[in-house]
């Protein structure tokens, strides 16, 4: 194949690449002055790699002699992970100039780009050398975002913490790559494959198998390797907080689905046991967890260990259905989780401070109504309570559960949800039932107001009507992967 | 013959370099033995036909980290009194660390006489009439170009991050203004005088 064919099917990182690239030129000049220009760029940027997807970089199959996929499901992937990356930066540059003492910088933008570049590859990786390349370069850019306030010591606090943990994953995860890389004598998915299908299989690949796993439950932040979560979400700035419960939750999902599908899918039965412990660990854990917290980013990192938890029981299916119900639990995932934030964002005290204590949220039924309305469609939908689009999202990786014979996963994950839902609703019993806080500063954007309405709207009952569409294209995309 | 004579200069130079920079008083002699040892054993690497190594021997330990030491044994200021006075008591554990060395080193010399490990799946096998440099180079900018470019891109984040946490804007920083000082003429910084015998000047 042609070097020309090759780079086609990798457009959209090139074009996320070649785009940071020249704005990190331009910020070098401009410096503070251009940071809204180099944002909305940036998103335009965002929007172009989307549309690279169309052509051969959904569809053109191997790319590099087995390094690199493009198929339905990286093309999926990395369309939730640009919008999420979009939206991260839009919803940025007012949190940062509300906020004293530090001042959104260009690099922002061009960091979330790099870091988009990077986690396309992980959505793309078939081979351990680009996920881990891949994996690197959103981590790094990660932990630079963590740190971005730099006069706040909590942030730099999550930044140096993101940092030290990230760092033990991600060295936890080459262990494994090397156990396995040396045992099966290949880096590429295909051929360990192969080396796992083999009769008499060693030892050395049973543990490749459990680190590469933990090492990947560090990065979805799983039970048992979520203890980084809570601090890293409570002291990044906000939007950077939205950004990683999001689309780096989505690209290290769409790793650990390709590693457990196309590289060790011949040893489902060994990499289940642990994504199933994972599973109903993280969705007891967060949930239980949940109940005391007062900060409601804290609150909003273990929902979203909880939720991992039941995105890893469709992983756990480990067929088709159960990809497809990931992908889609995905999806809703990061529309309710963007939407929670862009709510956390509304909360500022007269002062244009910003507040994060649960108790501020007393009835914001009575001082914003639509606000309260949007928050408590988030929570609900996080719930799993019908008929909004996180109960469906639930009900999908349970059937892909039961139609893999996995009953007791699905029951004991069914009987779970319902801890977690009382968390969820201690939000809107505060937010309706109780006396009114003092009210927070009224300077909404358009944008933000108009993003909040729209996540509000997808998880909404008017959402049913992206079922059908959404389920033929995760579908497709789990169809990719078999 | 001008080979078997080059091994042995090389693995002399090797050997007497390496006793000097451990035995040298001077730290910073000691540092300049160690440059000298590594271009020598850059050396011995051209001579069993491993010149990529060889290169990143010179490149990478004599450029950058032998400099480096350098650095830090000439700005800190080190006792290396102090450090060699604790010489009897770790004497048995380097004692112990050198037989294990020396152990690895032969039973590494035996595997490696009775035949290297045959690796299962070669992602590109040898090819014996390509210079391993241009072995390398066909591998990187072509199978693993993706992988390579993404590598750069993580080192430009490294460095971007490095900036964006430590930079800050300082004022009072009197810095250069390259196009100023171009732009200057003679008639702006100098003036002629005639002053009086005797009346002294006005400056």
């Amino acid at each position: 194949m042609s070097t020309s064919a090759n780079l086609l099917m990798t457009l959209p990182e090139i074009v996320l690449a070649v785009g940071a690239l020249a704005l990190m030129l331009v910020s070098a000049w401009g410096g503070q002055a251009v940071t809204r220009a180099v944002s909305w760029v940036s998103v335009a940027v965002l929007i172009g790699a989307g549309i690279a997807l169309i052509g051969p970089a959904s569809s053109g199959g191997e790319a590099f002699g087995g390094l690199y996929r493009a198929d339905a499901f990286a093309a999926f992937c990395k369309v939730l992970i640009y919008g999420a990356s979009a939206v991260a930066i839009i919803l940025a540059p007012r949190f940062f100039t509300r906020t004293a003492g530090d001042d959104l910088r260009p690099e922002y933008p061009v960091l979330i780009l790099l870091s988009a570049a990077g986690m396309g590859m992980m959505a793309s990786a078939s081979d351990l050398l680009t996920l881990y390349v891949g994996l690197e370069l959103q981590s790094l850019a990660a932990y630079v975002l963590a740190s971005f306030m730099r006069q706040d010591t909590r942030s730099a606090e999550a930044g140096l913490k993101y940092f030290v943990l990230g760092a033990l994953a991600s060295g936890i995860l080459l262990y494994g790559i090397s156990l396995v890389y040396g045992f099966s004598g290949s880096t590429v998915f295909d051929q360990i494959a192969t080396a796992y299908s083999a009769t008499g299989q060693s030892l050395g690949l049973t543990f490749g198998l459990v680190f590469i796993f933990a090492g990947i439950a560090f990065k979805i932040a799983a039970v048992p390797f979520h203890m980084w979560t809570p601090d890293v979400y409570e002291g990044a700035p906000t939007p950077v907080t939205a950004f990683f419960a999001s689309a780096p939750k989505v690209a290290a999902m769409a790793m650990a689905v390709r590693v457990a599908i196309e590289a060790m899918g011949p040893a489902t039965d060994q990499w289940r046991q642990i994504v199933i412990f994972a599973a109903l660990a993280s969705i007891i854990l967060g949930a239980v967890a949940a109940i005391g917290q007062s900060n409601i980013k804290r609150l909003l990192a273990y929902s979203s260990i909880n939720n991992v938890g039941f995105v890893l029981v469709g992983l756990a299916a480990g067929t088709e259905a159960g990809i497809a119900a990931v992908l889609f639990y995905l999806t809703v995932y990061v529309v309710m989780t963007l939407g929670s934030f862009l709510v956390v964002l509304q909360m500022r005290d007269a002062a244009g401070q910003p507040v994060e204590t649960i108790a501020s949220l007393s009835g914001l039924s009575q001082t914003r109504p639509a606000l309260a309305l949007a928050l408590a469609i988030f929570m609900f939908s996080l719930a799993g309570i019908p008929p909004l689009l996180g109960f469906n999202a639930k009900l999908a990786v349970f059937n892909a559960a039961v139609g893999a014979g996995l009953y007791p996963l699905a029951v004991a994950g069914f009987v779970a949800s319902v801890i977690g839902a009382y968390y969820y609703l201690r939000i809107v019993k505060v937010m309706y039932f109780d006396d009114p806080a003092p009210e927070f500063h009224k300077d909404g954007s358009v944008a933000e107001g108009g993003l909040i309405a729209a996540a509000a709207v997808f998880v909404s009952p008017i959402g049913w009507v992206l079922l059908a569409p959404l389920g033929v294209l995760t579908l497709s995309a789990a169809h990719s992967l078999f | 013959m001008i080979q078997a004579i080059a091994f042995y200069l090389f693995a002399i130079m090797v050997i007497v370099s390496g006793a000097l920079t451990i035995t040298s008083r001077n730290p910073v002699h000691a540092v300049l033995w160690l440059i000298l040892a590594f271009f020598n054993a850059a050396g011995l690497m051209v001579l069993v036909g491993a010149e990529f190594i060889a290169m990143l021997l010179v490149i990478v330990y004599v450029g950058a980290v032998a400099v480096l030491f350098l650095f830090v044994v000439m700005m800190l200021n080190v006792d290396f009194a102090e450090l060699r006075a604790g010489f009897a008591r770790y004497a048995a554990i380097g004692l112990a660390l050198a037989i294990a060395l020396a152990a690895e080193v032969m039973i590494a010399f035996g595997a490696w006489s009775a035949g290297g490990i045959q690796l299962a799946r070669r992602a590109a096998p040898i090819d014996p009439g390509v210079s391993n440099i241009a072995a390398i180079g066909q591998l990187l900018y072509t199978r693993y170009l993706f992988v390579f470019e993404g590598a750069g891109l993580v080192l430009l984040v490294a460095m971007i991050g490095a900036i964006v946490l430590t930079h800050r804007e300082r004022g009072g920083v009197r810095g250069q203004n390259v196009a100023r000082q171009i732009a200057r003429r003679p008639q702006d910084a100098t003036r002629n005088t005639q002053p009086v015998v005797g009346q002294g000047i006005d400056l």
